[in-house]
């Protein structure tokens, strides 16, 4: 699985680790996180984050 | 003399270039009681460089204090650290002024300055770990990301063990002294923690990697020059380990009270909380929003261990200015919160159900399911909400240190 990373803020999505803060567990790989999950640093919506 | 506007010396090659606001009290809503400054540097190498100007309305002053020590014509790089415009206002301006050979920013900077001047101005990008030689002098960049826009950069001068650090590390104070040392001790403490909470606390996971950064990277820091307020040239350590402890939000025992009140019910409510979380040893703040401004809830909030909120419902909802501070904090993104609400109301009541979604939102941990009344609290009520202060109270002093 992939991890993607922001391109407004730098944060990197690591499927692995999830984002538990806003209830995605660990092992979602990015493409299937849920529409409306956004990047928990900045706000930027899943279409700015690239593969990296 | 040829004007009053003179720079200051902050190290052999570098001057303080910037603008004193004595008068801004409203930072695009963030209350400055003390007013701001506008800090722009001039490096004095073989080739010489200005790292960020000021706002529009103050780029006579700036380039007056830059004129004191040198030609502005003789300037030939800017560097713009960070494209808001209380730093980028008067770029354009300057640019005109000055017709520097070459205008630097980070990449993301490079876009930002382009959606503010639509090609007005052109732009070379920097990235992190870049080096830019100003013949006898060397600049390293280093991007911070989110602190506390997504352009923000810092820039570090090697042979002078300089850091340009923009908005981190500031604050909104003005004042013809220039450094640290100069200043009272507790007026910077207190300021560098509203400007902390009021702008970089959403961003603090970011604060904790870009120390641990700094310090892996094992820059020397002589002086820590921000944009705003004092240049840091003592306490260094001072605020480097204040911002550790602010990005780590750990709690103290300190409840910050915070309601708004039309007939006083909420507030005898807001008391009776007050003087139970007293009595358990917490240390208490009570705010009113009717008098209170939300950036002042917010530098109260910084080091507490809970947040208490109240509203009588107006017209099926919070009172506004709760909504108001409300959504402020949720967007500061506090941590490690306990807290509760309670509200007064007449018929409908949905303010308290409301502030207990946002806190929900906010990821506050209840204490209890909040107390509602209708119209005023009678004795059986106040010594609920009593009950309710000492139960937070001794929670507070089960989990968190005490208050500083
Ligand atoms: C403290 C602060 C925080 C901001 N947060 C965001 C944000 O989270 N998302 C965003 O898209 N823009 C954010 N902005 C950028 C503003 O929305 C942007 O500067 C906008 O152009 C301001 O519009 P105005 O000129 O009408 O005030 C923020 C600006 C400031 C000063
Ligand atoms: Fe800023
Ligand atoms: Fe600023």
């Amino acid at each position: 699985m992939k991890s993607y990373e922001c391109g407004v803020c730098g944060y990197v999505y690591d499927p692995a680790k999830g984002d538990p803060d806003n209830g995605i567990a660990p092992g979602v790989p990015f493409e299937d996180l849920p529409e409306g999950w956004t990047c928990p640093i900045c706000g930027a919506e899943k279409d700015q984050f690239s593969p990296l | 003399m040829k004007d009053v506007f003179q720079a200051v010396q902050v190290t052999d090659h570098v001057y303080w270039v910037g603008a004193i606001d004595w008068d801004i009290r409203d930072f695009h809503g963030y209350t400055t009681p003390r007013g701001s400054t506008y800090n722009a540097y001039l490096i004095l190498g073989d080739q010489i460089a200005l790292l960020d100007t000021v706002k529009a309305p103050f780029m006579g002053e700036m380039m007056s204090r830059i004129a004191s020590v040198v030609d502005p014509q003789k300037i030939s790089v800017l560097i713009s650290n960070h494209s808001e415009l209380d730093h980028s206002g008067g770029l354009p301006a300057a640019v005109e002024a000055i017709r520097p050979g070459k205008v630097y920013a980070s990449a993301v900077g490079v876009r930002t300055l382009q959606e503010l001047f639509h090609g007005a101005l052109e732009v070379l990008p920097l990235k992190d770990g870049d080096r830019l030689s100003l013949g006898n002098l060397n600049l390293t960049f280093l991007e911070t990301r989110m602190l506390h826009w997504p352009d923000s950069m810092f820039s570090y001068l090697e042979e002078e063990a300089l850091l340009f650090s923009q908005d981190a590390f500031g604050m909104h104070l003005a004042s013809l002294d220039r450094f640290d040392d100069e200043m009272d001790p507790d007026v910077l403490k207190h300021e560098a923690a509203t400007y902390f909470a009021n702008i970089l606390l959403p961003y603090a996971p970011l604060v904790t990697q870009l120390l641990a950064r700094v310090g892996n990277l094992g820059l020397r820091l002589g002086i820590v020059a921000p944009d705003h307020g004092p240049i840091w040239r003592k306490d260094i350590p001072v605020i480097l380990d204040a911002y550790g402890r602010w990005a780590r939000q750990e709690p103290t025992r300190k409840a910050v009270v915070v309601y708004a009140t039309m007939w006083h019910s909420t507030e005898r409510m807001a008391r009776a909380l007050s003087e139970g979380l007293k009595a358990e040893g917490a240390e208490v703040r009570v705010m009113a929003m009717d008098h209170v401004h939300r950036s002042q809830v917010a530098y109260e909030l910084l080091e507490a261990g809970a947040l208490i909120c109240g509203s009588p419902t107006l017209n099926n909802h919070l009172l506004p200015q709760m909504a108001d501070v409300m959504t402020y904090l949720k967007g500061l993104k506090p941590r490690n919160l306990m807290g509760a609400a309670f509200g007064s109301y007449g018929w409908s009541g949905e303010s308290v159900r409301q502030l207990n979604d946002i806190l929900v939102e906010m990821k506050v941990e209840k204490v209890g399911e909040g107390i509602r009344v209708k119209h005023r609290p009678d004795a059986g009520v106040l010594a609920d909400c009593y009950a309710l202060g000492r139960e937070i109270g001794e929670r507070l002093r089960a989990k968190a240190a005490p208050a500083a």
